[in-house]
């Protein structure tokens, strides 16, 4: 037959297509873009600052023997009075090193984000593959809940929420899963709906593949990018909107602050011209949610496959 | 038979080549070809072989990262390789008008087809829209389209495939180009819709003098269409001629093979003439021959490019080993 | 020969409807004139195909071909009527028996992108379902997956790789591989080379014919492409807006057409031809499926339309030994 036709054009070229993972391919499409790699190089490094920061910090913020309201307030580059180490961001309205509170705080935020996030993505992804395959009423019902849930601005739903359960860190995980799990259900209801119409579908019913199967391992996989790229988004949102929460004061405790307590805790002293304290946890802030959305944008481009030449 | 005079369009040795961070895409390497006024030329070729970027390239419609690299388009003698991007737009549409496969990539879905046909005509022209509207209507009349004032005022959602396709013709030939470019105009539509549409085609350019490039994959439907062919492969013209010489006597082994696929061009029930292997990549191309590695002709020769070559009357051919003594396929 | 038909369909009929929303119905009550579109697809459709056969199913958009060989196939269901796979009512079966039913006929897709997992390895399209039905074992799979590919004319050594690394016509083949790896007797091939280019079609085509001599396989072949169609099949069945419109062996339709329709899409073929021809098109455009004429679907577009054609459905009758056609002067034509 014509094995040898086939066989020789393909290994001509064994070198360059070497098996060509979605990965690979994927990963030399997102350096592309310098402004995407830089993103992606400063998150890695926030991200790893926080893993760190017990270990890195010079001072234990949450730790109040350490703390001492007589060094409050100090600005930028003054020195400790007792053991000379230099508060190099300057410190807060309680004699927190900022530097360390900061670190701390952005551990806090990142955790609280990517938690809520994971645990949003988990319940709204499943919802939304079981309305796209179950269609008929189920899908109706569930679509409805979703944009009952979305017609309701995201920060008027926590702050009820949080007036119900109360304050701790568990509640505002609670608050953030509710807000957002509806966002991955209708990105991947829509995503499902398209593949689960194509032929391979299609072939894997034909082949007898029984419903899970094809679910989990045809429909799913290829529901990931656009999943991928609304985890980033939504990941910065959960942060923005914890900072907000925070900063209104019914978000995390005062013991343990995130970056938007901790801005929340400076603004008395904006005008007084101690910017500092406020300053630095909001340029931390800022940057962090900028590069988790830079690098949303790349991957948003880089998976959708129309864009590809 | 149309009468042949100079020739309305001249392409030589034209080459576009796409920078792509993989490396060169040489999509076109080497075309020639010549249409005359009123004469309807074949541009054949499978996918990828480079027929639809030669079209872009011709109106000078080729993005980044692709652009041409060598080569000349002569139209009635003004070269266009060379010419400003004003000059290109108002010769586009007017003189020179292009047909997709797709009608869609040539009408716009949110605007009614009285207002795209207007516009084509209006922005080379200076007249009133209802004079405009006026040679709207009768465009559509030409390409035989029923009840022409109401189609005027559809949206192109509203039409069937076949009828856009028309309307996207009508519009097309409204302003009397000296050259029409057509890219696969009836391969997405029926068999019978097909059939209306070449006739339809085939009148048009009786009638108006209006040369045509019909690109297609299909030889059968150019066969029966155009009076010339040329033959597409991997970037390069491998042969032209007469369309009843190349379908009765073809030269190159490729397009034998081509001939020779299809199936109403085989004993049935028996195997068809397959060419083996497939079209290489055109990001790798190996020196010599593209056909090389799947004829059965090849010999060391062939290692060296072979150049397009005038073997008779009207007749060319890229290859070391032409089939001369052949009888017909 | 008086074996059971492999495959039967009898008055198989599908209907999409699209009821209008709540909006929609909201509008209605409020006076805006709203219906419930019903496409007929398929109309009342009786189709046999025996053992061993190439069967033809020939037609245009909207004519119900593709519906037709899903509800074969088994993937769509049908509205009304039965598919029988040899003999036995396919919904009635249970058990072994009914997974011996879908496994027994497979189909080939036209689209080859669409039509493969773009995140699964070739040895995982084709090796996953004989290995979730336990036809081979975790330990012979590869060299079973092997087997198949080699079958179809790919290299083994490609199977760890992502369908988008291999061309459409390659791509053809792993949809082929994965098909054959279930073991079918009956394949469905819905315009399984319409979106290949010529010279592949030319491989692929020669491929379903060995294959069907080395394993003794059954054909639908559907197709808009009555060269192709010429060339491969035994039979052909033409469709006109979900019906039947006719049925002959493929040698005797192409010398002589009986249906006036079949007449004008024969005539239509463009051949390869030294000559320039003129086209003698016939008129109008293909009806909506929401829409279709009453009587017999094709009469306005007809040169031979009668009254009778208006009002009455013309029912599909025996014309001649082995041929049938729905037309009210099918007797006429066949004398001509």
């Amino acid at each position: 037959m014509t094995l040898a036709a086939e066989s020789s054009p393909a290994t001509a070229q064994p070198a360059a297509l070497a098996v060509e993972t979605p990965l690979r391919r994927f990963l030399s499409d997102y350096f592309e873009s310098w402004v995407a790699t830089a993103a992606l190089a400063l998150l890695a490094i926030i991200v790893l600052l926080a893993i760190v920061a017990p270990w890195i910090v010079p001072q234990n913020p949450y730790d109040l023997a350490q703390v001492d309201v007589m060094e409050s307030r100090l600005p930028p580059g003054e020195k400790h009075s007792v053991s000379g180490y230099t508060y190099w961001l300057g410190t807060d309205g309680a004699g927190r090193d900022l530097l360390s509170a900061m670190l701390y705080g952005v551990r806090i935020s990142l955790t609280v984000g990517v938690l809520s996030g994971l645990i949003a993505m988990a319940i709204g992804a499943t919802v939304g593959l079981i309305a796209a395959y179950a269609g008929g009423r189920v899908e109706s019902l569930i679509m409805r809940v979703v944009d009952l849930q979305l017609s309701f601005p995201a920060i008027l739903l926590a702050l009820m929420l949080i007036a119900i359960l109360g304050k701790g860190v568990d509640k505002i995980i609670i608050a953030l899963v509710t807000v957002q799990w509806a966002y991955y259900a209708r990105t991947v209801r829509g995503t499902a709906l398209v593949e689960s119409r194509k032929e391979y579908v299609e072939a894997a019913r034909c082949l007898g593949l029984s419903h899970n199967r094809i679910l989990m391992r045809h429909i799913l996989p290829n529901c990931l990018p656009p999943l991928i790229v609304v985890a980033t988004v939504q990941t910065a949102h959960a942060i923005a909107l914890e900072a907000t929460l925070s900063f209104l004061g019914v978000g995390l405790p005062q013991t343990e602050p995130s970056l938007g307590l901790l801005i929340s805790n400076g603004f008395e002293y904006m005008l007084s011209g101690k910017y500092w304290i406020s300053f630095f946890p909001g340029i931390l802030l800022l940057l962090t949610i900028m590069v988790i959305n830079l690098v949303g944008d790349q991957l948003r481009d880089v998976l959708n496959p129309r864009l590809r030449r | 038979m149309r009468s042949m005079g100079p020739p309305a369009l001249e392409v030589s040795n034209l080459k576009t080549h796409f920078f792509t961070k993989a490396g060169i895409v040489k999509a076109v390497d080497g075309v020639s070809f010549a249409v005359a006024a009123g004469e309807i030329l074949g541009l054949v070729g499978e996918s990828g072989c480079g027929k639809s970027i030669t079209g872009f390239s011709i109106l000078g419609l080729v993005d980044e990262p692709g652009r041409i690299v060598a080569g000349s388009v002569r139209f009635k003698g003004e070269e266009l390789t060379t010419a400003s991007e004003e000059r290109l737009r108002s010769l586009r549409g007017d003189r020179i008008a292009m047909i997709f496969q797709d009608p869609m990539m040539t009408l716009n879905p949110v605007l009614r087809v009285d207002t795209q046909m207007v516009e084509a005509v209006r922005a080379h022209r200076n007249i009133n829209t209802a004079a405009a509207v006026h040679l709207a209507r009768d465009a559509l009349a030409d390409v035989g389209i029923p009840s022409p004032e109401h189609r005027l005022k559809a949206y192109p959602h509203e039409l069937s495939g076949g009828m856009r396709q028309r309307v996207a013709i009508a519009t097309a030939f409204i302003n009397k180009p000296d050259v029409i470019i057509a890219d696969e105009p009836t391969t997405a539509l029926d068999v019978t819709i097909q059939g209306q549409i070449l006739a339809e085609a085939q009148a048009l350019c009786a009638r108006t003098g209006t040369a045509m490039i019909w690109i297609t994959h299909d030889l059968a439907v150019v066969s029966s269409l155009a009076d010339r062919i040329a033959v597409m492969y991997a970037g390069r013209i491998v042969e032209t001629g007469r369309t009843a010489d190349i379908v009765s006597a073809p030269l190159h082994p490729y397009t034998k093979g081509l001939i020779g696929s299809v199936p109403s061009h085989n004993k049935r029930g028996e195997r068809l003439t397959q060419i083996p292997g497939m079209t290489p990549s055109l990001l790798n191309l190996a020196p010599g021959c593209a056909f090389r590695t799947r004829c059965s002709q090849a010999t060391q020769m062939c290692l060296a490019e072979p150049e397009l070559a005038d073997v008779g009357a009207d007749r060319a051919v890229r290859c070391f080993h032409p089939l001369l003594t052949e009888a017909g396929a | 020969m008086t074996a059971i038909p492999i495959v039967e369909a009898k008055g198989l009929s599908k209907r999409f409807v699209r009821k209008p929303d709540l909006a929609a119905r909201l509008a209605g009550k409020l006076g805006a004139e709203v219906r419930e579109e019903t496409v007929h697809a398929v109309d009342g459709v009786d189709l046999t195909i025996n053992k061993g056969e190439v069967v033809g199913l020939v037609g245009e958009s909207g004519c119900g071909k593709s519906t037709l060989g899903r509800m074969i196939a088994g993937i769509l269901e049908p509205t009304e009527g039965r598919v029988l796979f040899k003999g036995r009512d396919r919904t009635t079966l249970r058990g072994r028996d009914a997974k011996a039913a879908r496994l027994a006929v497979q189909m080939i897709f036209q689209d080859p992108y669409a039509s493969l997992n773009p995140r699964a390895r070739v040895e995982g399209i084709v090796g996953e379902a004989p290995l979730f039905h336990g036809l081979v074992s975790g330990a012979d799979i590869s060299a079973y997956v092997d087997d198949m590919l080699m079958r179809v004319g790919l290299d083994p050594d490609l199977k760890r790789r992502y369908p988008h690394q291999f061309s459409g016509g390659q791509r053809s083949r792993i949809g082929i591989a994965r098909a054959l790896a279930v073991k079918p007797e009956f394949l469905v091939c819905d315009e399984a080379i319409a979106a290949l280019d010529v010279s592949i079609q030319a491989q692929v085509i020669n491929l379903f014919m060995d294959l069907r001599s080395a394993l003794d396989l059954t054909y639908l072949f559907i197709s808009h492409d009555l060269g192709v169609v010429q060339h491969i099949t035994d039979r052909v069945v033409i469709m006109y807006l979900g019906r039947v419109v006719e049925s002959a062996p493929t040698v005797g339709l192409f010398e002589k057409a009986v249906h006036p329709y079949s007449q004008a899409l024969l005539s239509e073929v463009p051949r390869i031809s030294t000559t320039k021809r003129t086209f003698h098109p016939i008129k109008g455009e293909i009806p909506s499926p929401l829409d279709p004429p009453p009587g017999c679907h094709f009469h306005p577009r007809c040169p031979h339309a009668r009254e009778r054609c208006r009002v009455e459905v013309p029912v599909l009758k025996p014309v001649a030994a082995g041929r049938e056609a729905a037309c009210h002067f099918s007797g006429m034509f066949l004398n001509q």
